[in-house]
This record gives C-alpha cells, sequence and structure tokens, in this order.
C-alpha cells in the first residue's frame, strides 16, 4: 500500500496538477506584466531597465521549467530531464555568452 | 497471485518505457535549444547593423507584442489542462482543452504573420539589413516551430477523437505538451531579448 501512494505521488509531480499550472501561470503573468510596464511605461534608466527585465526574464523560465515542465531533483526521471537541461544550459551560455564577448570585443578594437 | 505479479512487472515495464520515449523526446528538445542558441547569438551580434535602414526602436510596436505573448501564455496553462483530463482518461476534456490550445496557437501565428507582412510591404524586409535578415530569421524559426505543433496538435485531436486516450496516445501528447511549454520559453527569450531591449 504504502508503495502505491508513494508511485501516486511521483506520478503527481511528473504530471502536475490544477493547482501547480495555476500557480505557475499567475506567476508568469506577473513576470511578464513588469517588464513590459517597465519599456513602456517606467522611467527607469536604461542599465535598470535592462537588468532587470534580463533577471524577470531568467525568473520567467525557471517558473516555466518547475511548473509547466515539471523539471525536478526528486524524481528519477525528473532528476535525468533536469541534468540534461543544465548541461545544454552550459552549452548555451558558452555559445551565446562567448560569440558575443569575442564580437563585442574585436568590434571595440577596430572602433578605437 | 504470480499472474498478478507478471503483470505488475509488465506495467513497469511499460511505463518505464513511456518514460524513456518522453525522455527521448527531452533530448532532443535540448538539441534545439542549441539551435534557437545560436540563432539568438547571430541576432546579438548583427542587431546594430542596420544598414542605414530601421532599428528596432523604430518598428516594434510592444501592445502588439503583448498580445502575442498573451496567447502564448494562455496556450501553455489551457495544455496543461489538456494533459490533466488526458492521465484522468477524460476524453471530451482533452479535446475540448486542446482544441482551445490550438486556437490560442493559431492566433498568435496569425498576428506573427500579420507584423511579417506589414514590415515587408512598408520595405522593411529581411533582405533589407543584416538586423532584419537575423530579426526574421530568429522569429521566423520560432513561428515555423508553434507553426508545426499546431500541425501536429491537429494529427494528435483526430487521434484522440478515433481512439480515445490509450496509454500510446497519452505518451505522444505529453511529448506534444513538452515541445509546446518549450515554445512558450524560447518565448519568453524572444520578447526580451529582441522586442523589449529593441525598443528601449
Amino acid at each position: 500500500m504504502s508503495q502505491h501512494d508513494s508511485h501516486a505521488v511521483s506520478h503527481a509531480n511528473d504530471h502536475g496538477d490544477v493547482k501547480s499550472y495555476v500557480i505557475g501561470f499567475v506567476l508568469s503573468v506577473i513576470l511578464t506584466v513588469i517588464p513590459f510596464w517597465m519599456v513602456m511605461e517606467g522611467d527607469f534608466s536604461k542599465g535598470t531597465t535592462i537588468w532587470s527585465i534580463v533577471t524577470l526574464g531568467l525568473v520567467q523560465i525557471w517558473v516555466h521549467l518547475k511548473y509547466f515542465l515539471h523539471l525536478n531533483f526528486v524524481t528519477e526521471d525528473g532528476r535525468a530531464s533536469t541534468f540534461s537541461f543544465l548541461f545544454s544550459a552550459l552549452i548555451i551560455f558558452m555559445v551565446v555568452g562567448l560569440s558575443v564577448w569575442i564580437i563585442y570585443e574585436s568590434n571595440a578594437m577596430m572602433m578605437y | 497471485m504470480s499472474s498478478v505479479a507478471t503483470d505488475m512487472h509488465h506495467d513497469h515495464d511499460h511505463e518505464h518505457h513511456e518514460n524513456n520515449n518522453v525522455f527521448g523526446f527531452w533530448v532532443y528538445l535540448m538539441t534545439d535549444c542549441l539551435l534557437f542558441a545560436s540563432f539568438f547569438a547571430t541576432y546579438a551580434v548583427l542587431f546594430m547593423n542596420t544598414a542605414g535602414g530601421v532599428s528596432g526602436k523604430d518598428i516594434f510596436e510592444l501592445d502588439f507584442v503583448a498580445v502575442e505573448t498573451a496567447a502564448l501564455l494562455l496556450s501553455s496553462i489551457t495544455f496543461g489542462f489538456a494533459m490533466i483530463a488526458a492521465h484522468k482518461q477524460n476524453k471530451g476534456g482533452t479535446l475540448l482543452w486542446l482544441a482551445v490550445t490550438w486556437v490560442f496557437g493559431a492566433v498568435f501565428i496569425g498576428m506573427e504573420i500579420y507584423e511579417f507582412h506589414h514590415l515587408i510591404v512598408h520595405g522593411n524586409g529581411p533582405d533589407t539589413s543584416a538586423f532584419l535578415t537575423a530579426f526574421f530569421s530568429l522569429v521566423g524559426l520560432h513561428g515555423l516551430h508553434v507553426t508545426s505543433g499546431l500541425i501536429w496538435m491537429t494529427i494528435l485531436i483526430i487521434e484522440v477523437m478515433r481512439r480515445g486516450l490509450p496509454d500510446k496516445t497519452v505518451t505522444r501528447l505529453s511529448c506534444l505538451s513538452l515541445f509546446w511549454h518549450f515554445l512558450d520559453i524560447v518565448w519568453i527569450c524572444v520578447f526580451t531579448v529582441v522586442y523589449l531591449m529593441g525598443a528601449l
């Protein structure tokens, strides 16, 4: 019986329930409205705005991964998905971050 | 008793096999992430090269993009409800929520086609500058993914209508659900990096 219960729990973790989707949705709406408002209506400096919208975007990605894609460190499948995602995130950081760094540096050297 | 044990063992194997299918699809999505990442890197490198033409500030209409974002976000939660209904073997609910998701996805794609058409007829097509080439490629790549998601969803709606919700169909729905939520994550990056930063 207890084994059956734990199976049901892990099942719920993998697929999510109405509550987790609604929490994820409400958080996403908040995290979408704030950056749009900051750029459209907000009277902030450019630097503040850029750092804020990038941070809010990263938080929203985390919300989607947790509440919609159900990534976790608890179940075996969740762990496999999470680690393959983290590996991709590392590669993406290298592809995008380092390319941008190299090109902008070479651009700066050509200009001055 | 022994037959029950065999059945349970069989069920477990079966479930494991399905999880493997979904995990395999997830690994494909991670490689798709890399494709998007290289398009983002290209956009980040080229977006200032407007060749004397328009820049993001001139062409991006944020209230329009906000509605597109809302459509995609709503389609994410309605797909979630479709999956909950599918796991409960609720055929009617699954079909209803899939249809709602499809409509929101179609609204998103319709708006994107309108935006692209609007830009091209005003002389701001992808051949105008490196910035516009990178913009059309990145946003268009996401749009193509959403379009294939819509085609896939149409096929699965027909499958559910005809066959109901056997395990195989639920596995297919799980893969499409990953694909759909994944595209929403890519759109978060698109509206933050392309539209919001471009409009600053």
